[in-house]
């Protein structure tokens, strides 16, 4: 036998040992790693809303507070896996693609009630629910999420959705999936489709331009862009809050052949007509449509206005919580803390934000429990990854200073048209977006 | 992503394919490998000629992988944008040229077991060093 091939069978089993040994030791605890060490405490924690950033923090509270009884708030059955709703409202995937079941992310030793809060006390520190049920807390989380305001635009319900030329993915999965009804009888008809974003802030702000972008494409792809006119109306004066995202959509718009009209918001809808009218500085516009996308005017629910934890003078008729940008906390109650859509601060309405506040609130949280500072901060990160065709997007990251902060730098460049990042919207963020739901990422 | 860990890239890869997918096609790469160890222990030896066989299959591999992924995320040729795609994308084709080579081999040594061809082969390139083959 030739000593070659003993050596080299020996060198090839003692890799492959090596190999195995490797794959066997443990990965990093996930779990430990992230946050801290676990603290005694007996404190009552009331959680309201489990979506994103709810659920997540009953993951990693449950986690870090030994003793404590945490209890969460919410009356929804399901839990909606919104980063895939443009996903659907472009035919991509389906409806049940974003729809799972809110206990599916909830520790077991977490109580979950299942009801409405119609009043939070600052003061005496209780959260009732329309049901009649009143909690004690020590700690409160505040992460309802918020609300869309249908009503704001005349003529305007959601059964309208799905016909006539009428989309609204952000209204829910079934909605979703009627827009792509709608939009679909555009790709294949052509004519011309208005798309629309409302003049509060909302959440996700790229997913105006990304339902666009998304129909753009569909419409080349059905050969049928040429006999089809796509607008662009926004109340705002530019295209996207960060002015080096605005600049390149702006680009991408007229590579596109996207006409934009700025300074127009979407006040009323006659259906039968197809006729949008919009509110603009010179008085009201009416504009023709065969495809009309709507996203309402979005809002705290009224709860947290009502019980008073808003701010009074910024965001004036849009109810968010009033807390410190930086601690999340609230700024007149020391004890509640806000995170996702319902915080008042500059940007962030985005899952990924949702990611970089959880842990800022579970270390304020926790340190408080015993008495202490916490010591984390967030910096307004907010992530959109920015699909321009089926197959490519752009993953843009910025923070509250608009300074784009990727989290891959020379590896994936912002502002460019990657396949990466649509592999990674399409494919990657679903099970990142669940890992973080478990209180993993 | 903050943290890119195993699980991470477990949970991922089973959004992808869909649990049942990923891991039957988990338990086959396992299978092959274990396979494949086996055939080079049992004949001592690479065998050139299936190798050789095994190579030719490389680009049938690395094709079918990069339009397997394509497949499943609704992608084409045309989305690959900048340079950290075409690594992606080289990536993928490795893989599926190195998976299918092993795969041929594999099947090729189970089917035809330590061929004379091979032996002779092994006896003409000796070891490189000089010294007699066996």
């Amino acid at each position: 036998m030739p000593q070659d091939f003993d050596s080299t069978r020996r060198a090839f089993l003692a890799m492959a040992a090596a190999g195995g040994a490797l794959a066997a030791l443990p990965s990093s605890d996930a779990r430990a790693a992230v946050g801290g060490p676990s603290v005694q405490t007996n404190a009552k924690v009331v959680i309201i809303g489990a979506g994103a950033a709810g659920s997540a923090l009953a993951n990693r509270l449950r986690n870090r507070l030994e003793g404590a009884e945490i209890t969460i708030v919410d009356p929804s059955v399901r839990h909606i896996y919104q980063p895939g709703m443009t996903l659907v409202a472009a035919g991509l995937k389906p409806a049940d693609y974003v729809i799972s079941q809110t206990t599916d992310w909830l520790p077991a030793a977490v109580r979950l009630l299942p009801e409405r809060v119609a009043m939070v006390d600052g003061e005496a520190q209780t959260v009732a629910t329309e049901e009649g049920t009143t909690l004690d807390y020590d700690f409160l989380v505040l992460s309802p999420g918020l609300v869309l305001d249908h009503d704001a635009i005349e003529g305007f319900s959601l059964d309208m959705v799905g016909q006539n030329g009428i989309g609204a993915l952000y209204a829910g999965p079934e909605y979703a999936a009627r827009t792509w009804e709608a939009a679909s009888q555009f790709v294949e008809n052509g004519g011309r489709g208005i798309f629309t974003r409302p003049a509060t802030e909302m959440k996700c702000a790229g997913a105006p331009l990304k339902h666009t972008f998304l129909i753009d494409d569909l419409l080349r792809r059905a050969n049928n862009r040429e006999n089809a006119e796509i607008v662009y109306a926004a109340p705002q004066g530019g295209l996207f809050g960060v002015p080096i995202v605005a600049e390149k959509v702006r680009m991408l718009f007229d590579d596109r052949g996207v006409e934009t009209q700025m300074q127009r918001t979407l006040t009323s809808i006659d259906a039968s007509r197809k006729i949008a009218t919009f509110e603009t500085a010179d008085g009201p516009v009416e504009e023709g449509y065969d495809y009309l996308h709507v996203i309402p005017p979005q809002r705290a629910p009224d709860f947290v206005v009502q019980s008073g934890l808003h701010w009074e003078d910024r965001w004036v008729g849009q109810g968010w919580a009033e807390v410190d940008p930086y601690t999340l906390r609230h700024r007149r109650y020391p004890n509640i803390f806000a995170a996702g859509d319902i915080a008042g601060v500059p940007k962030g309405k985005t899952a990924a934000s949702v990611k970089w506040q959880v842990p800022v609130v579970e270390d304020h949280l926790v340190a408080a429990t015993q008495g202490q500072e916490g010591t984390a901060t967030y910096d307004g990160y907010t992530s959109c990854p920015m699909i321009t065709r089926i197959g490519r997007a752009m993953l843009i990251e910025f923070d509250y200073n608009n300074d784009l902060v990727p989290s891959f730098p020379g590896v994936i460049a912002p502002l460019e048209e990657l396949w990466i990042s649509w592999l990674m919207k399409e494919v990657a963020l679903k099970a990142t977006y669940n890992a973080m739901l478990r209180g993993m990422a | 992503m903050e943290d890119l860990t195993p699980q991470t890239m477990i949970a991922v890869f089973e959004e992808m394919f869909g649990a049942v997918l990923f891991w039957a096609m988990v338990a086959a790469a396992v299978i092959i490998t274990l396979a494949y160890i086996y055939v080079l222990i049992r004949d001592k030896r690479v065998g050139m000629r299936k190798f050789l066989i095994a190579q030719l299959f490389m680009p049938v591999g690395a094709v079918a992988a990069v339009w397997f992924v394509m497949v499943m995320t609704d992608s084409a040729l045309r989305d690959i944008g900048g340079p950290v795609d075409v690594i992606v994308l080289l990536g993928i084709a490795a893989l599926g040229a190195v998976g299918i080579a092993i795969l041929v081999y594999t099947v090729e040594a189970l089917a035809f077991g330590r061929t004379t061809e091979d032996q002779r082969d092994g006896a003409k390139s000796g070891n490189g060093l000089g010294q007699p083959a066996e």
